[in-house]
């Protein structure tokens, strides 16, 4: 079977008509949260949608889809990547510049082609 | 000479400090308002860079605007007088345009404590579905270059200029900001421009009320969006307010004493 797609031939099934292409798109979710902490709240926070469905762009939104990352986990999101944690550079103690605790979630939802 | 009645006080710039900039609701003139609007559509000639602001645009509206009395009383007071002209841009955004500009801060990473200063005019009335500018208040710190703050798309506390005509900000270089979609019929002006100083930026300012009480409160805003890193930002804050003011004690909740208490160099002393 190749990875994203998914031929179904559910031959007599009355859900699926035969050869009908259901195929597998990712769509993912950024989470920026006060501290390393899962729980904690969600800052700010990015939509990429591989479905084409939807286009997210900037100031789009006021208030976060979700209070943390665990609340997105719980609604069926799957952590992708956590952010490493790393000391300060020696002389960049007080320095900011990305926001630090950026998790990517993400879902796997179907289109409908054939 | 500015009159010291259109210089900044202490408290703005306090409020300059902490969010990284300040904005004033329909502070141009109607009647200049539609001129400038008139000049953006046929286009502002572009001057030198490093030039004399002074000497730009003596015959246009756009330099009416400039020269008004509270915007040289900012000029003045952030970069101090003298200042350079950088460059300006006339900013448009296609109506019907439905998506928005990704996020960035202008320029490259900037190191320096001096910062020049952009000015956001909005010539005419810019409701919500026609963008404006967005702004994260307090992101003017962060080192970063350009659009590589791009992938980020909303922050809790980021700020859309939705303003009537004759509106202007004026933000410290380092601002992250994005234009925002214009669904209406009509094309979007915002005009930028952006100058230097030529003098230390210290006390340039209206300091009467230099010791008010509030500066401190206006210093420790929290605008959510950093989290945890509050107190880093903060220390960013004690950082040019002391640069701003000269006074090397300065602190917010003891965080920069607290590091700065150094006995240890007295035994090295005795």
């Amino acid at each position: 079977m190749i990875a994203g797609l998914r031929r179904l031939s559910y031959i007599g099934a009355n859900f699926f008509s035969e050869d009908a292409v259901t195929q597998i798109r990712q769509k993912l979710l950024v989470l920026y949260v006060h501290s390393p902490d899962l729980h904690s709240a969600a800052v700010a926070w990015s939509h990429y949608d591989g479905t084409g469905q939807d286009r997210s762009s900037s100031g789009d939104s006021e208030e976060p889809p979700y209070a943390s990352v665990v609340a997105a986990m719980q609604d069926g999101w799957r952590v992708v990547q956590f952010p490493q944690q790393y000391p300060a550079y020696p002389g960049m103690e007080y320095n900011t510049s990305y926001l630090k605790y950026e998790y990517i979630l993400e879902k796997m939802e179907e289109i409908h082609g054939g | 000479m500015v009159d010291k009645q259109h210089l900044l006080n202490s408290k703005q710039m306090a409020q300059f400090v902490a969010d990284g900039l300040l904005r004033f609701d329909e502070l141009v003139p109607d009647e200049l308002n539609r001129a400038a609007c008139a000049e953006m559509e046929a286009g502002v000639l572009r001057g030198k860079a490093g030039a004399p602001m002074d000497e730009l645009w003596q015959d246009l509206a756009i330099g009416q605007v400039i020269r008004l009395p509270a915007i040289q009383g900012m000029i003045n007071s952030l970069v101090g007088p003298g200042s350079l002209y950088d460059h300006h841009a006339v900013h448009t955004v296609n109506a019907n345009q439905e998506h928005g500009q990704i996020w960035h801060a202008d320029a490259i990473i900037d190191t320096r404590m001096h910062f020049d200063v952009q000015f956001f005019y909005f010539a005419h009335d810019t409701p919500r579905e026609m963008g404006g500018t967005m702004f994260l208040p307090g992101s003017q710190y962060r080192r970063v270059s350009e659009s590589d703050v791009a992938r980020y798309q909303n922050f809790l506390g980021q700020m859309p200029m939705v303003c009537k005509a004759g509106t202007v900000a004026v933000a410290h270089h380092g601002i992250w900001h994005c234009a925002q979609p214009n669904l209406t019929d009509n094309k979007r002006y915002m005009f930028k421009l952006r100058l230097n100083p030529t003098v230390r930026q210290k006390k340039l300012w209206n300091t009467d009320d230099i010791d008010d009480a509030e500066i401190s409160d206006l210093l420790n805003a929290n605008h959510r969006w950093y989290g945890n890193e509050v107190r880093l930002e903060a220390v960013n804050r004690i950082k040019m307010w002391r640069f701003l003011t000269g006074d090397d004690n300065f602190d917010l909740s003891y965080w920069l004493s607290r590091l700065e208490n150094a006995p240890e160099n007295e035994l090295w002393a005795a």
